[in-house]
């Protein structure tokens, strides 16, 4: 693919901002056109999520940007992450636009909370609102509870424990301690705090789940060779799918299958290879989704990092962590730095391949990266020129 | 007991005819009628001079005490059975007397009292209930009526309101049949009217055959957890924490979720055996939920 991402920008990560989510969005766009060495009057195409509450035009008003020729919405929650990188690529590979910048602001932790209930969920017709209505009037709402139940039927089928998840969590806040950006800096924690940290939804406890932030990321993408030119080494983007299984829901695809693997990252890890023509071998880091633990465990599996079932095995002796056979999310991932609906791992992803990561993995070529997970997702894989 | 049942309990007591009661335990006396017209603000001094009681007083000579036995009546089986059947709201709605004559201080009066019809079930603004209607006539020491009064009562079940639950699924045509079916007892399936596929959740379109002709079959009503949850945190409207909720496959061959209740959180694991059980939320919503099945 002849795209790549050119710069990166983001905001500091909190509880709260203390600011307009717009503004935040116009803050990380400013800081990563700067950090790619270009100027909002470059801009015109523009990519987001469905969930972001700031439309296109207002952050290309805000930054002081010209005519936009592109401008595109990714749906499905942190499951459209890779994908705004994906319309980017396509956009600047066609020809449609030149500099795409994509963007993801939100207020998580002090606005509107993705963890608590929300009684409206199940209310509307439309095609997702009755989808929840098989799940709502049962008070099964919240991303934790979604993801409790495949955790829960994972569990019965690979014999991964709790510990197993846990160890996930552990490797996360251990990269995030040394990260200064991350929420979790200097604060790692043991496997013991993390079987101790109340229950949110058995089978998962607190420490099994991803933070509530507030920050922005945005990410710049132009064509590959254009980004040759500009002031950052351009991290390719040698692959970008995204993917839906068949029998797919939102958050509750509890009627497909065997409800122990995730059909969705399958799809998406398949083009990746095929269209990078490389494999599991061949990645030095990968930052996958960590909003729950479990599914990091069957996202190993599912892209073929380890065959199914054999996740737990993967991990154990510090296999995902800094040093370990596959160093999973150096920046601490959701867990430990931030959740920025996966947009902070793609800004991540990039510094690996530039080698400026401040948990940099050595000889680091090319870097996987995944979104969101149990929804419609995407991924991607960037690679050093 | 059936509204048959209570008509013909309510013939029966008919039937009776009139049960005379014991007579007054003091007779009509000074002190009682002074209070009475002070109570109403009665200022006639006739009643009084004359040694004359108010006739609207006739209830009061014969009142029981509320420590002492009450004299059989043809109404009080019938009030009984009315509260078993779950009309135990009471509302007067009617009172007419008739008056023979005045009472005299010193006079004793006994009652006789026949009960005189029920008429229901009507559906009242109280809630569904019966209207009860009897006579008590009051006699002097000559058997000679002197006063007379018709009394009627609304018994009614009464109507709970309940807080409206707030986890409401939308309902569109292609799934109503699921919940008319909840409604009346019956977990429906989704069934392909020309390729026979069961489907849950159900859709518009069968996705094997792409017909849009969709029956439905009953379940037999049985499962067992495929995968569940217990929800501890945070708190969700409209339910008490911690909850289960549980994938649950049916024999059938398709998934449904739901709650899993009557069983200690603790108790609840995959392949347990399960049985639905219907449950009101509010006045408008019923969900069909899991209890474990006995073995």
């Amino acid at each position: 693919m002849e795209a790549a991402i050119a710069g990166i920008g983001a905001t500091e990560f909190s509880k709260e901002s203390g600011r307009s989510e717009l503004r935040l969005a116009a803050e990380a766009v400013l800081a990563a056109l700067a950090d790619a060495g270009l100027d909002p009057s470059d801009v015109d195409g523009m990519v987001t999520f469905t969930q972001d509450s700031n439309q296109e035009i207002s952050v290309a008003k805000e930054i002081g940007a010209g005519d936009l020729t592109f401008f595109s919405r990714v749906h499905y929650g942190g499951g459209a992450a890779c994908g705004t990188v994906m319309h980017a690529a396509m956009a600047v590979a066609t020809g449609m636009a030149d500099t795409v910048v994509c963007y993801r602001a939100f207020n998580e932790r002090s606005g509107r909370r993705f963890g608590q209930p929300d009684a409206r969920l199940g209310g509307e017709p439309s095609s997702q609102g009755l989808e929840m209505s098989w799940h709502v009037p049962y008070g099964l709402m919240t991303p934790a509870a979604w993801v409790a139940m495949f955790a829960q039927r994972y569990m019965h089928t690979t014999g991964a424990t709790s510990e197993d998840f846990g160890r996930v969590a552990v490797a996360m806040r251990r990269h995030a301690s040394t990260n200064p950006a991350a929420w979790f800096h200097q604060r790692p924690i043991t496997l013991a705090e993390h079987q101790e940290s109340r229950w949110i939804v058995e089978p998962l406890h607190l420490l099994d789940c991803c933070q509530e932030s507030d920050g922005a990321v945005a990410v710049v993408v132009t064509t590959a060779e254009r980004a040759r030119d500009l002031r950052q080494a351009p991290a390719l983007i040698t692959a970008a799918a995204q993917g839906a299984g068949a029998g797919q829901m939102m958050m509750t695809s509890y009627y497909r299958d065997g409800m122990d693997g995730l059909p969705e990252i399958s799809v998406v890890g398949r083009r990746l290879w095929e269209m990078s023509g490389l494999g599991p071998s061949d990645i030095q880091t990968a930052i996958l989704y960590d909003h729950f633990t479990p599914f990091v465990l069957m996202q190993l599996e599912e892209l073929g990092f380890c065959g199914r079932g054999e996740a737990r095995s993967y991990i154990q002796d510090g296999g995902i962590e800094l040093g370990g056979r596959l160093p999973v999310n150096p920046h601490g991932g959701q867990l430990g730095e931030a959740y920025i609906h996966g947009m902070n791992g793609i800004a991540e992803a990039v510094r690996q391949v530039r080698g400026s990561s401040v948990n940099q993995v050595p000889g680091v070529h090319n870097v996987l990266v995944t979104a969101g997970t149990g929804v419609p997702t995407s991924g991607l894989i960037l690679s050093a020129a | 007991m059936t509204s048959d049942e209570l008509l013909e309990l309510a013939d029966k007591q008919i039937a009776m005819g009139e049960l005379r009661g014991s007579p007054s335990d003091d007779p009509v006396n000074a002190p009682m009628i002074r209070h009475w017209l002070d109570a109403m603000g009665n200022r006639n001094p006739l009643f009084l001079d004359k040694g004359l009681a108010p006739p609207s007083m006739a209830q009061v000579w014969t009142m029981s005490g509320v420590k002492r036995g009450k004299d059989p009546s043809p109404v009080d089986d019938l009030l009984k059975a009315l509260d078993a059947h779950g009309y135990t709201g009471v509302v007067a709605t009617n009172c007419e007397h008739t008056y023979h004559r005045y009472v005299r201080v010193g006079e004793r009066l006994t009652p006789g009292t026949r009960f005189t019809s029920l008429a229901g079930p009507k559906k009242t603004a109280m809630g569904e209930g019966y209207f009860a209607t009897w006579n008590v006539t009051w006699y002097d020491e000559d058997s000679e009526p002197v006063a007379e009064m018709m009394f009627r009562v609304l018994k009614f079940r009464p109507r709970v309101r309940r807080e409206p639950y707030p986890l409401k699924p939308a309902v569109n045509r292609d799934t109503a049949f699921f919940w008319e079916g909840v409604r009346q007892g019956e977990l429906r399936i989704q069934r392909c009217s020309s390729c026979g596929s069961l489907r849950h959740p159900p859709g518009p379109v069968c996705p094997s055959c792409h017909s849009t002709e969709q029956g439905y079959v009953v379940a037999c009503g049985e499962g067992t957890v495929y995968s569940y949850v217990v929800h501890h945190h945070p708190p969700v409207p409209g339910k008490e924490t911690p909850f289960v909720v549980a994938v649950v496959e049916l024999p059938e061959g398709v998934r449904i979720v739901g709650n899993i209740v009557d069983c200690p959180v603790e108790a609840v694991g995959i392949g347990m055996s399960l049985r639905v059980t219907y449950r009101p939320m509010d006045d408008e919503l019923i969900l069909p939920m899991w209890a474990p099945r006995e073995t």
